[in-house]
């Protein structure tokens, strides 16, 4: 035990040592938090739109203050034709361009009925439909508060609440994103890269020839980073309560069991990855293909799941990082219980117990 | 010259030599651009619903209808209880609950005035508004079908109304990996560019080459050409896989723009790259700390280029960073030369600052290089 301690405090000095580590082990998290946080949303803000205006009379002139004032659009300028529209496009800036026909005022008062045209910039998909849902639900309040005085017959009201995040904050939904990708990353790239590193260098042959049991060497180096993840998660989590106020209506001690089944499945891989190669940058290329990309991809907090195809969503399941971010919605948002999420814990524990067997079974006491 | 040509025959067979390393180096773009423009779909679809019918009319069931003949909602469930529908949406299996009160299609001829329940799982935001909004305009639609069916239709469109027509330019289908490929290539380029220059230099250092070549009078811009030109050459190649294999036979995407427009681009950028892989590994001892450093930036790099969110819509501070960050300018070139057309005098400016970041980069990385230690 006693060896086994000092070859636990030998990694840490290893990691503390190294500020630029250091960087990615705390910077990484907080850096995150603050820009999932701040800077990114789907919300489309200060889009630029260009007025191409034929009519020039009040309606459109109200339509045209309306969009001003809505914080969505920036009226960049008007133009008087459709090839200008196709530059400005081009030009890259302007995203959405409003035609008005000409009698448009005239049309809309006497026949009851106008055209308008809206022009989108559909080389991003996203934002074109975006602007135009926007830009779509101005133009129907407008008709709105022109039939407002009328009296309508037979109205069916709709009633909505918005349950678990009423503010519609974007936090809610990328906190436990990010929980599981800082932990994965810790765990998966940082103990397989640590553990192939001294294959390269020469140093595991060392430890391999000592009288300590080269599993022991092994399960060393993975608890520095078990206990780092868990520093990582308390940080994420204080973060996100200070900075975002997001809540933790269910137990937090349900979370931290979780993460650290999380945390185990995650070394477990770490061990296998570096069992099977022996260069740091094999060991990191597999990580990060491993584990990364299908952490953004298929634990849904960045593309929901649904809309994939069929094999994608199979291959989802087994994604270690999608069963905790069900688990982490559940407990921190929802405050379900144990019972409400026993069926992924089940899933998640059953991963680490094969992921361990096998890379124990795989684990070589020889190098060559 | 000659020292050059050495140099980079060792470093070429170093690469060659190590299949591991190769084989990753082509598979990993080849099955991000593959699988990443299917999965990365932002269009709310498919969205779950659950349905509590108090009523069983034949308003009701002809909302339902409705509702599913729509095509973006799922009809998960339709009970008798709130409760059991309430079940389904706490384990996620449904994100909408919508409820028809008892005494609908009654009410609705007798008061002239009905109320619909509608629960919404609100915890991704944009789906939730996005679900909501679809919801309500069925329902509207709906309303207004009713509305037919009781009043004469002289007096339906009593009111003013406005006819929108939505044109979608440039891709008309809406069609989405057409939008993501260009701008995923980008980010697998910048990958392999920094991480490959990157690793590649520190590893000298750690396994100590470095020090052999350091004491011959191999010169400073000699060592470092001989280290970028092979990855400038492997990034060209990825690319052009990833552009005329993936993006034209899988995706069908024919650049508009002119190509040699597309590589004068990206020779700069990838300098401007492969600079900053340089960069890191000048400040770096060990792999674990190039890797540490590369992926940081790398991070900051793929959230601040606008390749998944607007940079528009982003605060002020962080648009500055998104104008500090080159991947972001590669990006725009891409998507305005690829699918708009753009011609040279539309990316003018992108060139300047790109060939602005590649001195920087470059000329900061061989500064801080020192042969000796």
């Amino acid at each position: 035990m006693k060896q086994f301690l000092s070859f636990v405090r030998k990694e840490f000095y290893h990691v503390f040592r190294d500020p630029k580590t250091l960087l990615l082990l705390f910077g990484m998290p907080i850096v995150q938090i603050v820009l999932f946080g701040f800077a990114l949303t789907n919300e489309i803000k200060n889009a630029d739109i260009v007025i191409f205006d034929l009519a020039h009379d009040m309606a459109s002139q109200q339509i045209i203050n309306k969009l001003e004032a809505s914080k969505n659009f920036e009226i960049k300028r008007f133009v008087n034709s459709h090839s200008e529209i196709e530059e400005a496009f081009k030009s890259g800036k302007i995203k959405l361009a409003i035609v008005f026909p000409p009698n448009f005022n005239h049309d809309l008062l006497h026949l009851n009925k106008a055209q308008i045209e809206i022009i989108a910039d559909a080389s991003d998909p996203n934002t074109a439909t975006t602007l135009s849902n926007y830009a779509n639900n101005i133009l129907m309040d407008y008709q709105k508060e022109m039939s407002l005085n009328k009296a309508i017959p037979l109205q069916i009201n709709t009633q909505i609440r918005m349950i678990y995040n009423p503010e519609l904050r974007g936090a809610y939904n990328f906190v436990p994103g990010v929980m599981a990708l800082v932990l994965l990353l810790v765990c998966v790239l940082m103990t397989s890269v640590s553990i192939v590193r001294e294959k390269e260098l020469g140093t595991m042959e060392i430890l391999l020839v000592s009288p300590f049991n080269p599993l022991m060497v092994i399960i060393a180096k993975a608890v520095p980073y078990f206990f780092l993840s868990l520093v990582n998660l308390s940080v994420i989590l204080i973060l996100s309560t200070t900075l975002m106020d997001m809540p933790i209506n269910g137990s937090i001690l349900l979370l931290y069991f979780a993460s650290s089944i999380l945390i185990i499945t995650a070394l477990a891989l770490g061990l296998l990855i570096s069992n099977s190669t022996d260069s740091q940058q094999t060991a990191m290329l597999l990580s990060l293909m491993g584990m990364l990309l299908p952490t953004l991809l298929f634990s849904g907090f960045m593309f929901p799941l649904e809309n994939m195809p069929k094999p994608l969503q199979l291959i989802a399941n087994i994604v270690p990082s999608k069963w905790y971010y069900i688990i982490v919605k559940g407990v921190m948002i929802k405050g379900l219980g144990i019972q409400g999420i026993w069926k992924e814990m089940l899933i998640l524990f059953s991963m680490a117990v094969f992921l361990i067997f096998v890379s124990v079974k795989k684990f070589k006491i020889r190098l060559a | 010259m000659r020292t050059l040509k050495y140099l980079l025959q060792k470093e070429f067979k170093q690469i060659f030599r190590n299949t591991t390393i190769l084989r990753m180096i082509l598979m990993m773009p080849m099955m991000q651009l593959l699988v990443m423009p299917l999965a990365a779909d932002f269009e709310i679809k498919n969205i779950n619903i659950s349905i509590v019918d108090h009523d069983h009319s034949s308003y009701s069931r002809k909302l339902v209808d409705k509702i599913i003949a729509s095509g973006y909602f799922k009809l998960n469930d339709y009970s008798n209880s709130f409760d059991e529908s309430f079940q389904e949406f706490q384990t996620d299996h449904s994100d909408l609950i919508l409820e028809i009160p008892k005494d609908f299609e009654k009410g609705m001829v007798r008061e002239n005035a009905n109320t619909l329940f509608l629960a919404v799982n609100a915890i991704n935001g944009t789906k939730a508004s996005v679900g909501s909004g679809y919801l309500s305009r069925i329902i509207t639609n709906f309303n207004a079908d009713i509305r037919q069916d009781w009043i004469q239709p002289s007096r339906a469109s009593v009111a003013p109304t406005m006819e929108v027509s939505t044109l979608n330019w440039f891709n008309t289908l809406l069609n989405y990996p057409i939008f993501m490929v260009p701008g995923i290539l980008v980010s697998l380029v910048t990958m392999i560019g920094m991480y490959m220059c990157a690793l590649n230099i520190v590893k000298e250092k750690e396994v100590g080459t470095i020090e052999q070549i350091n004491v011959t009078p191999i010169k400073k811009h000699h060592f470092i050409l001989g280290k970028l030109i092979p990855f400038w050459v492997i990034g060209n190649f990825v690319f052009s896989i990833g552009l005329f294999g993936i993006g034209r036979l899988v995706y069908g995407i024919v650049p508009l723009g002119s190509i040699p427009l597309l590589y004068a681009f990206l020779g700069i950028f990838l300098i401007a790259i492969l600079g900053i892989g340089l960069l890191i590994s000048t400040y770096s001892q060990t792999q674990q700390q190039a890797m540490s450093l590369a992926f940081f930036c790398m991070m900051l790099f793929m959230l601040m280029s606008g390749l998944f969110t607007s940079i528009d819509s982003m605060p002020q501070w962080a648009i500055w960073i998104a104008n500090a960050n080159p991947v972001t300018y590669f990006i725009e070139v891409m998507r305005m030369v690829v699918l708009k057309g753009s011609g040279f005098n539309d990316i003018k400016k992108h060139f300047l600052i790109m060939a602005g970041f590649a001195l920087l980069f470059n000329g900061w990385a061989i500064l801080n290089y020192k042969k000796t230690n």
